[in-house]
């Protein structure tokens, strides 16, 4: 097996092109845009695993995302060290998705929905008003970033390669996560959850371990957005936030690993670079949307690859089995 | 000891009792079929035994024990796996994926999340066992998007099968298929071996008949008449409510 698969190539190709991207993209605002699309991928990702694979559909995870970054913030403003402030950080985040979990699993598809979106409003409201802990919408800021082994995070490529090792122990956790028995389960409960129950599986208590994952990497997420920006305020618990995150994976493609992360970078690079451009850049991402939802309603990756199939298949002059083809490409 | 034993079994949705007072007895290794005309509380009465609903009042025991509050995932666990009338399938799975999901359900290994359940050979060895039982084994890897309805009973059939239970609920496991499928179908039940008990919901009698060894008829959630299947078929009380005269 000494030849490499397509596959294969595409992905050494990918990595070598992150691996390189501060040096051939030189600027350091456009590498601070790909931290940023990295740091949005992983909340992309992380919020996947519920909308994806659990068939859970949360609004409340700008909630999830902001409350690692406040809790952070908070401790590093006592003293905290980097580290300390970091794991305290993500156990805060955890016990969050816990309520989060207990609360809207009482409920599934609309219900859950809006259990998680009332849950990050309560968030979005402490932020907001309870200005003695968060000093409300003038925010927190933190005085420097951690510099880990020595190695200072301060620049922009050290920052960028600091994020992408982040992003990829995210990406592989769930290359692994999503094919293993419990993935397998997880999808289960998506697609059967009646069945699942009469074949012994604990329905609740696997959908409780997915929003504890989900809600880890959002929390890490939110770490890196604390330090990307060195501040955190109430806007990033906004709805909106919640609402990109969910556009980022159902334009992608949802319960795909790729999806979440090329809707990332649609979103970000509309935000950062086309609105330099362009004015109304919420009209031109909303008309993304629309072409997106239209030609490709199962999402950009797997429908692109959906699309090319059906393309190469017309140029052979053969009939295309389209839809067969487009699920089973987009696991 | 019995197998399944109900004892004064009561269910109402509001003001509509769908089981009233349902006594059931079976005996391990026997063939239970239940009839009754649509709506006399069939399938609820499987909701009961399985757990899928709770009871108003009266008692379940699965082999001497109390499972009257036990969770219908517990259920399982004590050998207990059940077929749907309508068919409840992984659609987006393979045929063996199906089974694969049956047998780890009652594994350890459903909560291992970093390991690869393609490289679980024996889960999979072990599913291709229960297709080769229902004679699926050669369209093992086929989406089941792509299969027939009748694969697709079997595949439900398989599911349960592939459990190793030993109460076996069929509901209606011949519903839909053509004389062709229901003989095979018949062949496969037939050659389930007896130390699973089987209890079977079925309206086509032609097929049904041959697998009873005792049949239970149920009207308006209560059971009217119970014995033999020659005893149940040839008493008048069936053929009023259920044969037609």
């Amino acid at each position: 097996m000494s030849r490499l698969g397509p596959r294969t190539g595409a992905w050494l190709l990918a990595m070598l092109l992150l691996a390189t991207l501060p040096a051939w993209i030189g600027n350091s605002y456009y590498v601070n845009i790909a931290s940023q699309i990295l740091i949005w991928a992983v909340l992309a990702l992380a919020l996947n695993l519920l909308v994806g694979y659990a068939g859970l559909t949360s609004l409340g995870h700008a909630g999830l995302f902001a409350i690692g970054g406040y809790a952070a913030a908070m401790l590093l403003g006592a003293g905290y060290g980097h580290l300390v402030a970091a794991v305290l950080a993500l156990l805060v985040t955890l016990m969050a998705s816990a309520v989060f979990a207990v609360l809207a699993l009482r409920a599934t598809g609309i219900g859950f929905l809006m259990i998680t979106l009332a849950m990050g409003q309560i968030l979005w409201g402490i932020a907001y008003r309870w200005a003695s802990l968060t000093n409300g919408d003038n925010g927190i800021t933190v005085a420097s970033r951690p510099a880990p082994f020595g190695l200072s995070l301060s620049q922009a490529p050290a920052f960028y390669y600091a994020t992408l090792i982040v992003f990829l122990l995210a990406l592989a956790s769930m290359a692994v996560f999503v094919r293993s028995p419990f993935g397998a389960s997880l999808t289960g409960t998506r697609d059967q959850a009646r069945r699942m129950t009469a074949l012994g599986y604990n329905v609740w208590l696997i959908r409780f371990l997915t929003i504890l994952c989900s809600g880890f990497w959002s929390g890490v997420a939110g770490l890196l957005f604390l330090y990307y920006n060195q501040f955190i305020s109430p806007q990033v618990v906004a709805l909106t936030t919640s609402a990109e995150a969910l556009l980022m994976v159902i334009s992608g493609g949802s319960g795909t690993l790729l999806g979440p992360i090329f809707g990332a970078a649609i979103v970000v690079v509309m935000k950062n670079v086309v609105s330099a451009y362009i004015e109304r850049w919420n009209l031109v991402l909303g008309v993304i949307f629309i072409l997106i939802i239209s030609f490709m309603p199962e999402g950009l990756v797997p429908g692109s690859v959906r699309l090319w199939r059906s393309g190469w298949h017309a140029l052979r002059g053969k009939s295309a089995p389209v839809s067969a083809a487009g699920s089973e490409a987009s696991r | 000891m019995t197998a399944l034993a109900i004892t004064a079994l009561n269910k109402s949705f509001g003001g509509l009792r769908v089981t009233t007072n349902v006594s059931l007895a079976v005996d391990p290794g026997e063939r239970r079929l239940i009839i009754g005309p649509n709506g006399a509380g069939k399938t609820t009465l499987f909701n009961l035994i399985t757990g899928e609903l709770a009871p108003d009042s009266g008692n379940i025991a699965l082999f001497g024990r109390d499972i009257t509050h036990t969770p219908c995932r517990q259920r399982a666990h004590l050998g207990m796996a059940r077929t749907y009338q309508i068919i409840t399938l992984f659609q987006r799975d393979t045929i063996v994926r199906n089974i694969m999901l049956a047998l780890l359900g009652l594994s350890p290994l459903r909560w291992n999340a970093v390991r690869d359940l393609d490289a679980q050979h024996a889960l999979s060895l072990g599913a291709r066992e229960v297709l080769r039982r229902v004679g699926l084994d050669h369209i093992a890897e086929r989406p089941l998007a792509q299969t027939s309805y009748g694969e697709r009973r079997r595949v439900e059939i398989a599911m349960a099968l592939a459990q190793d239970p030993k109460l076996l609920l069929l509901d209606e496991p011949f519903a839909g298929l053509s004389i062709d499928e229901r003989r095979d179908v018949q062949q496969l039940l037939l050659a389930i071996p007896r130390e699973v008990t089987v209890v079977m919901i079925e309206h086509n009698m032609d097929v049904a008949l041959e697998l009873a060894d005792r049949i239970t008829l149920l009207h308006f959630g209560e059971v009217i008449v119970e014995g033999t299947r020659a005893a149940v078929v040839a008493d008048p009380r069936t053929r009023e409510v259920y044969l037609g005269a």
